[in-house]
Formats: structure tokens, sequence, C-alpha cells
């Protein structure tokens, strides 16, 4: 059982990784708003606009995986923060019609709203979901009591504080996490942008990425370090033998210490993202590797943060006020059974990787341009 | 408690606010990705460039229309979290299954190859574009697939148990979740109804552009094509509509008498086939419950159990656990009054099982899980307070399935039509009165297709889960008015998508009737900026 546990965190881990290095989909839309109209800005909004529905995808299937393996999660974090998860709901409704809407006739609201709404994903996605994740080490104001369900008055088992999300919102460590992602993902886009667009005037376009590359990728790695600082003398919490919950100071700098190897990708995956954003400022011919350096570092890195936060018995939504309803990987997954018969379905994630590899290689390979817009029948 | 009420009803609507504004385009995609699909096939066969052109035609219409239903889907995914934190518990280790499988299995397929669908056509090979075109196709049935799943599993559990330890429900057979006689029947009555949707559109608006006298060729071809798709589609889902006539029969009685509003059932029972409700009628009074009713003799019986003579029970006989043999003997069974109580018995058991474990004392706890086992079959019951409560609403049950069901006949007749003058007198396809025929189909079809979910969802009422978890035990603590304003909120939003996308749709379709659609230089280009 706790094999299967420990296999389904990483599942999580692993497509916490990849939905965040997707975000640069989001990072890209917010260079969108304002701006004009030029062929450059038709160019990144169809690079990115063909790659939008693999980042809404895997935040669905990052959601459907949550509901299945822990659905004690689920429940207690959707039902709770309610209005955290309906806001990141609301920036992702919009971004769906957004490209397909924008440039069609008889839209109603005109392309500048939908690029505002574009925008507004972009900001308000990333932001949000790092204030989501940073539940998951700082904590959250909420007490879990099954036995509530027999209660014909007040029959729920999760209840939370009655700022139902907003006080997750308006968390200083959470909100720090939230515009690491925002600056992290602006930085991605860029350089996803600066791959696969061909531009009509390059040295311009190049220019431009590479200011972008060196502003954002300094705001990321400043609100990195001090999200890495906040993070590391955090107080977490432990389940003990007896699944009572004690608070450990520095609880998650001692996860890096006690799961060593994780600790070690962790710094190959933060080594990769710098070396990505330097040598993409520094030289001009790193452009097409620097987007895939600095992303697979990224998933590394998110991947092994997920993964500190759920394992060595760690509560990955601690309770702040009833640390004994922390949830843990162990206390709050699916059963043996339907945490097997999951996994069986895992197994087609390789498959699902590779054609996603395979057409994506296809679509952006050559990168996008004005000739290629003029001759598409279809564009956003 | 009020609030809690409040809360509920909030809940609710915000749940079927969502999933009728989703169900507007979900079959939309799935009819037109099927029919997009086979004009592509035809083109790739015969190399000829006229159906490539109509393919890109529909394929844009199609990419619209899929943009809201994916907007709107994920909101009823985040809805079981949001709105209903306790069901996401109670049975999150079943349900949870098919929507993870969905998103693995089925979403990556369709936004991966829709990619291409669009953006491929000078990127990739023929062959792989049309692979792509299938795969997408083949990935919105693989969704709802599971999607349905999850739904039937709601409307008939099965495979799984109760684990006292954990206060929750856990699966027990994956095989008997995944494909269950509800959930197969489901899947097919849901899907080809979305043929039928989608073929439907195709012809209203192929008629439109015979209204607007221009791409005449265009339109016959797309007539042709979609009529076969919806007469296969139609004839299919009534098929299938009967299989799950009986399915309901068997585990949802209660849905089958609110659809006929069947008070009293008998043997040999007649079908409604058109009547008024009287809105003055009690449960328990003598009443006729439909007015000016046109019946058809033994049909329901027919319906329910293919036998002419069976009893069919209803409303009352259901409640008070009375049931007729085939010989005509009146028998009791478990009454509404007496799940209820064993219901509260089964979950009192559950109280002195968490009490005893917790005191560590077995024996008590051995016979509390005893007492829990023998009675938990109506552990959803012991939530209600009255045997009133498990009634659904009978009006909007009642009327939907007629609205659904006269649609549906109509919509046979339709697809005979425009197949025979497709095929025998082409030339009447441009007679006033057959386009005004295809055009004023659209909003039919829709009305149809909503009206079978209405069915579905109203009918189970009050039941999240049949018989184990109503929606009053299954809602998150939100105060009702945070619902009340994400409900507005989404009010808005859906009716500016909605604008939006019909506004889009009707452009484009009005711009095409103004250009020759299938001369190869005027595709079905869109402006960017």
């Amino acid at each position: 059982m706790e094999a299967l546990q420990i296999y389904w965190w990483f599942v999580i881990s692993l497509l916490g990784g990849l939905l965040v290095f997707l975000l640069f989909v989001q990072g890209g839309q917010t260079f969108l708003w304002p701006g004009g109209s030029s062929s450059t800005k038709s160019l990144m909004v169809n690079a990115l606009g063909r790659k939008w529905e693999l980042t809404f995808t895997t935040l669905v299937t990052f959601g459907g995986a949550f509901f299945a393996s822990f659905p004690l999660y689920y429940s207690t974090s959707f039902g709770g923060a309610y209005w955290l998860w309906m806001l990141i709901l609301l920036s992702f409704i919009l971004q769906a019609v957004s490209y397909e809407f924008r440039t069609k006739p008889g839209n109603i609201f005109g392309t500048r709203t939908y690029d505002c709404f574009l925008c507004f994903n972009g900001c308000a996605g990333c932001v949000l979901l790092g204030c989501a994740v940073g539940m998951q080490f700082f904590g959250a104001d909420f007490e879990v009591s099954r036995q509530s369900i027999l209660n014909p008055g007040a029959p729920v088992i999760s209840v939370w504080n009655h700022w139902h999300g907003f006080a997750e919102i308006f968390s200083i460590r959470n909100l720090l996490l939230g515009f690491t992602v925002l600056f992290l993902a602006r930085t991605l886009g860029v350089m996803f942008l600066y791959r696969n667009v061909d531009a009509p005037d390059k040295v311009l376009f190049a220019r431009k990425c590479r200011s972008r590359i060196i502003s954002n990728g300094i705001v990321f790695v400043l609100l990195f370090l001090c999200f890495m600082g906040a993070l590391l003398t955090a107080q977490g919490y432990t389940m003990g033998a007896d699944g009572h919950f004690s608070a450990v100071s520095n609880k998650y700098l001692w996860n890096f210490i006690d799961l060593w190897w994780i600790g070690i990708v962790f710094l190959i995956g933060v080594a990769m993202v710098l070396y990505a954003i330097i040598r993409v400022i520094i030289s001009a011919s790193f452009r097409s590797q620097g987007f895939w350096w600095m992303g697979i570092g990224v998933v590394l890195v998110v991947t092994c943060l997920f993964c500190v936060s759920g394992y060595n018995n760690t509560a990955y939504l601690p309770s702040i006020s009833h640390p004994d309803s922390s949830l843990t990987i162990s206390n709050s997954s699916s059963t043996r059974f339907t945490l097997q018969v999951m996994a069986w379905v895992t197994l087609l994630l390789p498959i699902v990787l590779g054609y996603i590899a395979y057409v994506w290689h296809k679509l952006t390979s050559p990168a996008i341009s004005t000739t290629e817009l003029s001759e598409s029948d279809h564009n956003y | 408690m009020n609030d809690l009420l409040s809360t509920i009803d909030w809940s609710r609507g915000q749940f079927a606010l969502t999933a009728i504004v989703h169900w507007l385009f979900v079959p939309l995609s799935i009819g037109l990705s099927l029919i997009v699909g086979i004009m592509e096939t035809i083109y790739l066969r015969t190399r000829n460039e006229r159906w490539k052109q109509m393919t890109k035609f529909w394929m844009l219409l199609f990419g619209i229309n899929f943009a809201c239903g994916v907007a709107t889907g994920i909101i009823l995914e985040f809805e079981f979290g949001t709105n209903w934190s306790n069901y996401s518990w109670f049975v999150g280790d079943i349900f949870g299954a098919p929507l993870a499988i969905e998103g693995i299995a089925a979403f990556f397929l369709e936004s991966t190859f829709i990619a291409v669908m669009f953006f491929g056509w000078k990127r990739v090979s023929p062959g792989f574009h049309l692979a792509s075109t299938w795969l997408t196709a083949i990935g919105i049935s693989l969704s709802a697939y599971w999607i349905l799943v999850a739904n039937a599993w709601m409307q008939h559990p099965v495979g799984m148990e109760f684990d006292p330890s954990q206060m929750r429900n856990v699966m027990t057979d994956f095989r008997a979740v995944a494909l269950s006689h509800t959930a197969v029947v489901k899947f097919f009555h849901t899907v080809l109804s979305g043929w039928v949707l989608g073929a439907v559109f195709v012809v209203g608006v192929s008629c439109w552009f015979i209204w607007r006298k221009s791409n005449l060729q265009f339109a016959k071809d797309s007539i042709k094509v979609a009529s076969w798709v919806g007469f296969a589609g139609i004839v299919l889902t009534i098929w299938t509509g009967d299989m799950s006539a009986v399915d309901v029969s068997r585990t949802q009685p209660m849905k089958l008498a609110a659809m006929e509003a069947l008070y009293d059932g008998e043997c040999g029972q007649d079908l409604v086939a058109f009547g008024f409700l009287d809105p003055a009628k009690q449960r328990s009074d003598d009443a006729e419950p439909v007015v000016c009713a046109i019946k058809i003799p033994y049909g329901l019986s027919m319906l329910a159990n293919h036998d002419p003579y069976s009893f069919v029970p209803g409303i009352n006989d259901l409640i008070e656990g009375r049931e007729i043999t085939p010989q005509g003997d009146t028998i009791a069974t478990v009454s509404y009054a007496e799940r209820i109580a064993r219901g509260k018995k089964a979950q009192q058991a559950l109280r002195l099982y968490e009490k005893a474990s917790a005191e560590g004392d077995t024996t008590a706890t051995l016979m509390a899980e005893r007492d829990l086992k023998a009675d938990f079959r109506y552990f959803g019951y012991g939530f209600l307070s009255s045997p009133d409560e498990a009634v659904p609403p009978v009006a909007i049950t009642f009327y939907a399935f007629r609205v659904m069901v006269i649609f549906g006949g109509y919509l046979v007749l339709f697809f005979m039509v425009m197949l025979f003058l497709s095929y025998k007198k082409p030339v009447h396809l441009e007679n006033r009165w057959i386009v005004l025929f295809g055009l004023l189909t659209i909003p039919v079809v829709w009305l149809a297709s909503e009206a079978g979910w209405i069915v579905a969802e109203m009918g189970r009422q009050p039941w999240t889960i049949e018989g184990l978890l109503p929606c009053k035990a299954a809602v998150s603590a939100i105060p009702s008015g945070s619902v009340q304003l994400t409900f507005w909120m989404f009010v808005t939003v859906f009716t500016g998508l909605l604008a939006a996308d019909i506004s889009i749709l009707t452009r484009e379709i009005s711009k095409a009737s103004k250009r020759d659609l299938l001369a190869p230089e005027n595709t079905t280009k869109t402006s960017h900026k």
C-alpha cells in the first residue's frame, strides 16, 4: 500500500512539474496585452495558441489524478478554498475561448478584450495556481472530521474558516510562490517564443526577447531564492506512528537532507534553469536550446518540490488550526485496489508523452512565420 | 441548517447550469467530429478537392464549438470538489478513477491531435492528417465514455462496498464499474444522440445555403453525408433508448414512475404518449394525474419489461412497498418508511462502530459492523426525513421525457425525408418548405438532447448516488451567498460565451454563403492580425 501511495504521489508530482513547465503558454500570454496588432504579435499568439490545450489538458488531468488517488485532498482543498479554485477556473474558462474567438468576425467583444482575457489568465492563472500549491507547504485553516457525515444538521466532513480561500490567496508566502511561478512562466514563455517564432524583424525580436529574459529571469531568480528561504525555514508537520501530528522546524530542509537523492535532482534542476537563463542571455546561438534546458530543469525542480511536500511522513496539506486534520499521502489516499487499477493506467503515460513529443516536433519545426500564417486557413 | 439547504439548492442550480450549457456544445463536437472524419476520408480516397473544402468548412465550425465545450467541461470536474466535497470523499475512491482515466487516455488524445487537424495540413502527410482527425473523434468519444461511466455509476452504484473504518465507499471491482450495463447503454445512447445532433446541424446549415441559393452542390453533398449519419444515429439512439428504459425500470424504478407521472401502477400498464399534468394532484389523492391523455395500451409495460402484461410500480407502490406478481398477487416489499428506518439504523450502527473502534472494544466493533452490513443497502435513506423526500420532481421529468421522445420520433421522419430527397428528388431539396423544415429542426434537436439529460438528472433526485447519498449529505460547507455569487458569475460568463459563439458561427456561415466554398482558392480562411 505504502509503495502505491509513494508511486501515486510521484505521478502527481510529475504532473505538477509538467503543468508548471506548460505554464509557459500563460507566461507568453502576459505579453499579449496591451499591445498593437503587429504581425509579430500575431505570430506570438499563433505559436502559443497551438499549445494552449496541452496546458489545459494537463491541468484537468492533474485534477482528475488528484481526485482518483487522494480524494480527501480534492474534497478538502476544493470544497474549502472555494474562491481560490473558482478564480483559477474563471481564468482558464476565459482562456479556452479566447484563442479561437479573438480574430473571428462577430466575436462581440473585440480582439483586445480576448487578449485581455489571455493576459488575465496568464497572470491570475499562474499566481493563483502558485497560491494553491503554496497551501501544500504553508498550510491552511481547516478541520476534517469524517464522523460529521452522520450529523444531520451539518453533514460536512471538512470545514474551513469563513474566508473560503481568500486567506490563502492573500497569504504573503503563498503569493511569493505565486509570483515566482508567474515570472518563471514569463521567462519560459519568452524562451518558447524566441525559439518558435520566425519574426519578420529578426534582430529587433531577438533583442526584445533577450531583454525580457533578462528582466523576467532576474526577478524570477530573486523570487525563487526568497521562496526557497521561506520554505527551508518553514515549520512543517510530521505524522507519527499513532496518527497524530507534530510540528517540526525547518521540516522541508530536513526532508531535502533525509531524501538526499531528491535534493540532488532538485539541485540539478536548479542548475539547468540557471544555465539556460544565463546561456540564452550571453549566447544568441543557444536560442533554440534554452527553452528545453529550462523546461526540463523546471520539471525536475517542481517534481522534487512536490515530492518533499508529501514524502517522509510530511503533511502535504497542513492544517494550521487543527494539526491532526492535516493530510498526508497515507491518510488521504484511495484504497490499494483503486491505486493499483490506476497504476496500470499510468502505463499509458509514456505512449501519451511519445505522441505529444512527435506532434510537438511536427508542429513547431520549422518556426512559425508570416508566410505560414498567410497560407494557413486556421489562424488565431 | 437553513443556510445549508440554501447552499444545496444553489449548488444544484450551479451544477445544472454548467451541465446544461456544457451539453449545448459537446454533442455537436461528437457529431461534427464524425462527419468531418467521413468527409476527409472521402477526400483522401477520391482526391477530389471539393471534399477537402467541405472538410475544412465543417472543421472550422467544429473548432469554434469545441473551444466552448472545453471551457465548460473543466468547471464540471472542479465542481465535484468545490460544491460537492462530501461526495468527493465519500465515493472519490470509485468516482475519481474514470475522471483520471478520461484525462490520461482521452483528453490528451483529442487535445494533441486536434492541433494537427487545424494546423497540420501542410506540416504532416495527408494520411497522418486523416489519422489525426479520426483520433480526435475517437478521443472525444473515449472522453464521453469515461465521464458516462462515472455518471452511470452515480445512477446505479456497483463494484463497491462500504468500509466503516474509513467511513467511505471503496471500489472492489473495476470491471463492474467500467463495463456496467447502465454505463454501456448510457454511452451508446448519449454518443449516438450526438451523431444525430451534429447531423441536424449540418443539414440545417446546408439548408441555409440553399435558402440563400449559394453553394448548392456543397449543401446537397453535406446533406447526403449528414443524413446517413443522422439516420443511423437516430435509429440506434431509439434502440439504445429502449435498452435504457429497461435498465431504468430495474435500477431506478422511482425515476421511471416520475417519467410517467405514474402513482399507482398495474399490470399491462399504458404509456402516456401525450397529456398534461394536473397541477393539483397530490400523491395521496385519487385524482387522475394526467389530463387529456393519449395513451398507448400496454405501452409502459412493454417499454419497461418488454412484456405487455407485466406490472410497473408507481410512486405510491414504491413508497408503500407494493408489487404485483405475474400471477396477479399483491406482495409486500420494503417500503420507503422502512428504508428510512433501516437507513437510520445503519447510520446508528456506524456511530457505534466508530465509538467502539476508538475505545478498542473489538466485540462491540464487530457487532456494530454486522448491524451496519445488514442495513447498509438503505444507508442513504437514513438522511431522509420522510418518504416524500425520495420522490423526484414529477412535472419536469414527465414533460422532459415527452419532449425527448416526441422530438426523437420527429427526427426519424426528418432524416427519412432528407435521405429520400437527397437520392430520389434532389431538386426538391431547394423547395422553400423543405429548407424551412431543415432550419427549424436545429432547435428541435437541441431541445430533445437537453431534455434527455434533464430526465436522467432530475429523475434521480434527491440522490447524488442512487440510494446511497442524497444531495443534502453531499454538499460542501460553503455559505450560500458564495455559491449564489459564483452561480451568477457563471450565468454572466456563459451568456457572454454563448452569445459570442452563436454570433461567430452565424457570421462564419453567413460569410460562407457569399462565396464559392468548393473553389480551392476560396478556403475558409479567417483573418489574423
